[in-house]
This record gives structure tokens, C-alpha cells and sequence, in this order.
């Protein structure tokens, strides 16, 4: 693969991350390329928020590295790592439901008309290109920019966060359990929409406890348990199987299985 | 995927209707002054009945609008309540007192408003203290100082002031002997006020925090400064309307003024805007102002029991917020059923 000689766009190396006497993730190294979808998969409370905001600028790293395009960064807020092109979208799209597409698309950045105390917001601008952006991701329903963002459903809202970060020159795209309140159909749509940012050229990175959304946009898979990465893996590599056995425990439930089943068989 | 079932714009005439965050308060408006014109008769409907509830809109109205400014971005200011006497006290105690130029006055009675603001911004932007509790300490620190200063000054809670004739015709005219000119001045801020909020950029960000405080931070809009502009918009509010008052009656008195407190936070929400914040408009927030004035004088024509007409009150409010979550669901669900 002609990737492998270019650097990854984001990388983390043996990174530990610590609250005081807590130690939350150790020794945590992970790379992702452009055009290439990470998928982070862990139980609840096996640090994936952690690691989120660690990328996010919101935690920086106790110890380790963050390099980006093979350059060492190190993010002092979330403004530093949105600057270098990392957006963060949660779950519920974190945008605004009373406010308007177009608005909401645009919000600190809003387009203007007219000159000096004269500047106004230019609404149809606005809508216009929040409107483009989010079809162009497929998701053809939206046409009219005055509609209120909560009157979207879970997964157009999740989209049209996805192309926001995308115009706004996102190069890496955090995705914090994207389809976990989604129905399948919903679901379905936001898959279609990561594989059209990866197709794009954006670094995905992927967190999510389903097993089956993983697979069906993954090329590289971690597993995190207990705050460090417990298994690595590229797509084909593992079955379905073998990834859940690995959220639940990791090896120790492969363990645990061989040891009832060489019981099993004394017992035969 | 064949999904595109494209629609036009016309599908959305109800929907886009029920979006408009004042269709319900204009609904209100139009039912309370036809039962207040069925009540009041000739006189109500009259030059003298326009005149008594265009007034009293004017004054609550100008501090209705930034007060519904900052409702929009999530915050309360109950302090103005004791700026506007602050504000008449210190133009009467410079001009009046001190027979310092009536310009002079104005100015520093502005600049009381401005500064309270500024105080009531700095400390809600700085402290995690919810503003309604900030804005009732400053409330109380202000009408403190003011009875303080004032009978330590002039020895007395009363003071006159005798405005020059062109500052009596900017700020306490009257027309036709009814008409007072701060019905000018009130649609003069209503215009700044919907220019800032619905065409200005500005506007965008106040929507922004009121929606979701940390979301905006983090698109890089400047909650903090915005935020205090705010306060300091609300504050000269009612600074002006104190301003107007000590030039139309000629004296300051130390009680003025805790009416307006709640008089404008219920004229904001009979326009629509949203408790919780993120929503509302200026042309809401004017016709819930209107209805407001309506039925507080038209209970006066009306020859209802004043009782009766806090009762009236009470009710709106309580109907006013239903009607705006339900007209909100409309605005939502009408999108969502689309499919």
C-alpha cells in the first residue's frame, strides 16, 4: 500500500495520561492515515473518553507523544488542536437544535454582506453552502437551510456536523459513538457518511462498543481495555467473534473458555 | 441510494410559520385587544387608550429588549429594576442638586446603567454563580447605594431636577397632550435592537450561547465579551428610561422602578422567547410587550376589578409558556415527520 510510506497524519506514541494518582491510560500508541478509518472499540469505562479528549486538547498527555504528520504537536486547548485540522463530533451532534441549519453550520464564522457596521449575516450564503455540503454527503433530504437542527434525525444531525468539520478543513475526524443512539436505518446513513469522509482523504478515528458498525467502515482496529490498547488489528484479520471476546475481557475470556473446555473434555 | 425525494418550499408554509418564534405572541396580541376593545368600548379604541398602553410599552419595552437579549443567551438581569431609579436620582442630584448642565446629568445617569452592567457582565462571566442570584445582589447593592447617597446628598429619598427646554423635548415630549416621545425612542431601539439580533453576525453568537454555552465557546465566539455587552446593553436600558422619566416629571424618587423587574422578564416570555434560552425575536418580544401593556390598561377602561387584571396576567403568562413549547414542537416534529 503506497500509504505505508507516507507518515500518518496523527499518531500517538506509549502515551500515559494520569489524574493525580489515577492512572487512566498507559502506554497507548496508535497511528492513523489519511483515507483511513481507525476504529477505537472498548467497553464502557475503558478510557475512550480519555483518549478522545487527550487527542482533542482538552487532557494533554502525562507522558508520550502526539506527532502529526510525522512533526511532534503538543495541544494546549481545543481551539489548538481544532487549528490543525482535528474535529470532534459527539454524539448528538453538539450543535445547536433551536437554532437553523444554515445558522447553526456557520456559527463564529458567519458569512457577511455590506462593509464596516454595515456587515450582516448573509443568510442565504449561509444556507446555501450548509445546505451543499451536507447533500453532497448524501444525505439528500435536507434541502431547506431555515429548518431547525432539532428537527433533524439523530443520524442528520450527526451528518451535518460531520460535513461542518469537513468544510471548516478538518484532516482528522473523531467520531465519539456516533451511531450508539441510532436506530439501524439512522445508523446505516452515518456508516455511508464515514465512508465518504475516509473517501475524501480525511484520518477517521472511530470509537464505538458495536461490533458490527466497526466492521463495516474499519481498515485498522484497537481494542482498549482498562485504558491501554489490547489488541491491534487490520481489517480481516479477526471475526466478529473474536473482536466481542476481546471487548468483554480480552485474552482472559479467551482463557477462560479453553480452561471450560479442557474440563469439558476431562468430563467427556 | 434513490432516496431523494426532493420537495419544494411550499410544503413548509405551516411549519415555517410555527418556526417564527413570535406567530404565537402576535396570536395573544390580537385576542387580548379585541376582548379588551369589546370591554373598553370608544375609549379604549380611542386616541386616549392608545396613548395610556403605548407608554407604558414604551418604557418596559426598552428594557424588555435587551432583557430578552440576554433571556436568548441564557441569562437574567433582574438589577435593572433598581438602575432606572439610580439613573433618575443621579441626573437629578447632578442637574438638580448641583445645578450642573442637564447634559452632565444624562450622561452620568447613563453611565450609572453602563457601569451596573458592566459589574453584573464582569461577575457572571467570571464566577459560576447563576445570574439571576448575581443580578439580585446587584439589584440590592444599587438600591442600597442609591438611598444611601441620595439622603446622605440631598437629605431626602425625593429630588427635583427643572429640565431646559431641549432636553424636555428629546426626552419628555408629549404629543397631541397623550403621546409621550419615548414611543419614538422605543421604536427607535426596536430597530437597533432587530438589526443586532437578526441581521447582524453578532446576533448569531448571542443565539449560539444562549443554545448551548460551551458549543459556542468552542466555535470561537467571545461568550465572555458578548456576554457583558449584554449586561451593559440592559443597563443602559434602563438607565434611559430613568433618564426619561426624571425629565418628564421633574423630580427622582429612591422607589421607582422594582415594577419594571418583572414587567419586562413577562413581556420577553408572552413574546416567545425561551426560558431555557437559544430562542426567540425582537418582533416577539415587541408584541409580547404590547399584550402586556394591553391588558394592564385596558383592565383600567375595561371597568373590570384591577384584581382581576393580575389574574388575567397570571394567566397569560402561564398560557404564553405553554403556547411557546407548543408552537416549538410544531417547529420541530414539523421537520422531523417530513420523511
Amino acid at each position: 500500500m503506497e500509504m505505508v510510506h507516507t507518515a500518518p497524519v496523527l499518531e500517538l506514541q506509549s502515551v500515559d495520561k494520569s489524574f493525580g494518582p489515577i492512572d487512566v491510560l498507559h502506554g497507548i500508541s496508535l497511528k492513523v492515515h489519511a483515507g483511513e478509518v481507525l476504529c477505537l472499540l472498548g467497553d464502557n469505562g475503558a478510557g475512550k473518553s480519555t483518549l478522545i479528549k487527550t487527542l482533542a486538547g482538552v487532557h494533554q498527555p502525562t507522558r508520550g507523544k502526539i506527532l502529526m504528520d510525522g512533526a511532534e504537536v503538543s495541544f494546549a486547548t481545543p481551539r489548538d488542536a481544532a487549528e490543525r485540522g482535528i474535529a470532534t463530533v459527539h454524539q448528538f451532534g453538539g450543535t445547536f437544535p433551536l437554532m437553523s441549519i444554515g445558522r447553526s453550520f456557520f456559527v463564529g464564522v458567519e458569512p457577511t454582506k455590506g462593509w464596516g457596521p454595515f456587515r450582516i449575516f448573509d443568510r442565504k450564503k449561509a444556507n446555501d453552502i450548509a445546505v451543499k455540503a451536507v447533500r453532497d454527503f448524501g444525505i439528500t433530504r435536507i434541502d431547506d437551510g431555515d429548518r431547525l437542527v432539532g428537527g433533524l434525525s439523530g443520524g442528520e444531525r450527526q451528518s451535518l456536523a460531520i460535513a461542518r468539520a469537513v468544510h471548516f478543513g478538518a484532516r482528522v475526524l473523531i467520531l465519539d459513538e456516533p451511531t450508539a443512539a441510532l436506530g439501524v436505518k439512522q445508523a446505516a446513513h452515518v456508516l455511508r457518511i464515514i465512508n465518504e469522509a475516509k473517501r475524501r482523504g480525511l484520518a477517521v478515528i472511530f470509537i464505538t462498543h458495536q461490533v458490527m458498525h466497526a466492521m463495516a467502515v474499519g481498515d485498522h482496529f484497537a481494542v482498549l481495555i482498562r485504558g491501554a490498547i489490547a489488541a491491534d488489528f487490520r481489517r480481516g484479520e479477526k471475526t466478529r467473534e473474536e473482536i466481542t471476546d476481546l471487548m468483554a475481557g480480552g485474552e482472559t475470556m479467551a482463557d477462560l473458555e479453553a480452561s471450560i473446555d479442557a474440563q469439558e473434555r476431562r468430563h467427556a | 441510494m434513490s432516496q431523494d425525494i426532493s420537495r419544494g418550499a411550499a410544503g413548509g408554509s405551516l411549519g415555517r410559520l410555527a418556526r417564527r418564534p413570535e406567530s404565537g405572541a402576535f396570536l395573544g396580541l390580537v385576542v387580548v385587544y379585541i376582548i379588551f376593545a369589546v370591554l373598553g368600548g370608544k375609549v379604549f379604541l380611542g386616541a386616549p387608550g392608545w396613548s395610556s398602553w403605548l407608554n407604558m410599552a414604551a418604557e418596559v419595552g426598552i428594557i424588555a429588549l435587551p432583557v430578552g437579549l440576554l433571556m436568548i443567551a441564557g441569562e437574567l438581569d433582574i438589577s435593572v429594576g433598581s438602575v432606572l431609579p439610580a439613573s433618575s436620582l443621579t441626573v437629578a442630584i447632578l442637574s438638580g442638586h448641583y445645578d450642573l448642565p442637564l447634559w452632565i446629568g444624562v450622561a452620568g445617569g447613563l453611565g450609572v446603567g453602563l457601569a451596573v452592567g458592566l459589574v453584573n457582565g464582569l461577575l457572571v462571566t467570571r464566577t459560576t454563580i447563576p445570574s439571576l442570584i448575581i443580578t439580585i445582589g446587584t439589584m440590592f447593592a444599587v438600591m442600597g447605594l442609591t438611598l444611601g447617597l441620595t439622603i446622605l446628598i440631598a437629605g431626602s429619598t425625593g429630588v427635583f431636577v427643572v429640565p431646559d427646554a431641549l432636553t424636555k423635548s428629546v426626552f419628555g415630549a408629549a404629543f397631541g397632550g397623550m403621546f409621550q416621545i419615548g414611543i419614538l425612542w422605543w421604536a427607535g431601539f426596536v430597530l437597533i435592537v432587530l438589526a443586532l439580533l437578526h441581521v447582524s453576525p453578532w446576533g448569531n453568537w448571542v443565539f449560539a450561547i444562549g443554545g448551548d454555552r460551551d458549543s459556542a465557546r468552542n466555535a470561537g465566539i467571545p461568550v465572555a465579551r458578548v456576554t457583558i455587552q449584554l449586561y451593559m446593553m440592559s443597563g443602559f436600558a434602563a438607565a434611559f428610561v430613568g433618564v426619561t422619566q426624571v425629565v418628564t416629571f421633574g423630580s427622582a424618587q429612591v422607589a421607582a422602578g422594582s415594577s419594571f423587574i418583572f414587567n419586562s422578564i413577562m413581556c420577553v416570555v408572552i413574546g416567545g422567547v425561551s426560558l431555557t434560552g437559544g430562542a426567540g425575536s425582537v418582533i416577539g418580544i415587541l408584541f409580547g410587550t404590547m399584550t402586556f401593556c394591553i391588558v394592564n390598561q385596558g383592565i383600567f377602561y375595561s371597568g373590570l376589578d384591577p384584581n382581576v387584571g393580575s389574574i388575567i396576567i397570571g394567566a397569560l403568562l402561564l398560557l404564553a409558556v405553554l403556547s411557546n413549547d407548543k408552537f416549538r414542537a410544531i417547529a420541530l416534529s414539523y421537520a422531523a415527520k417530513k420523511k
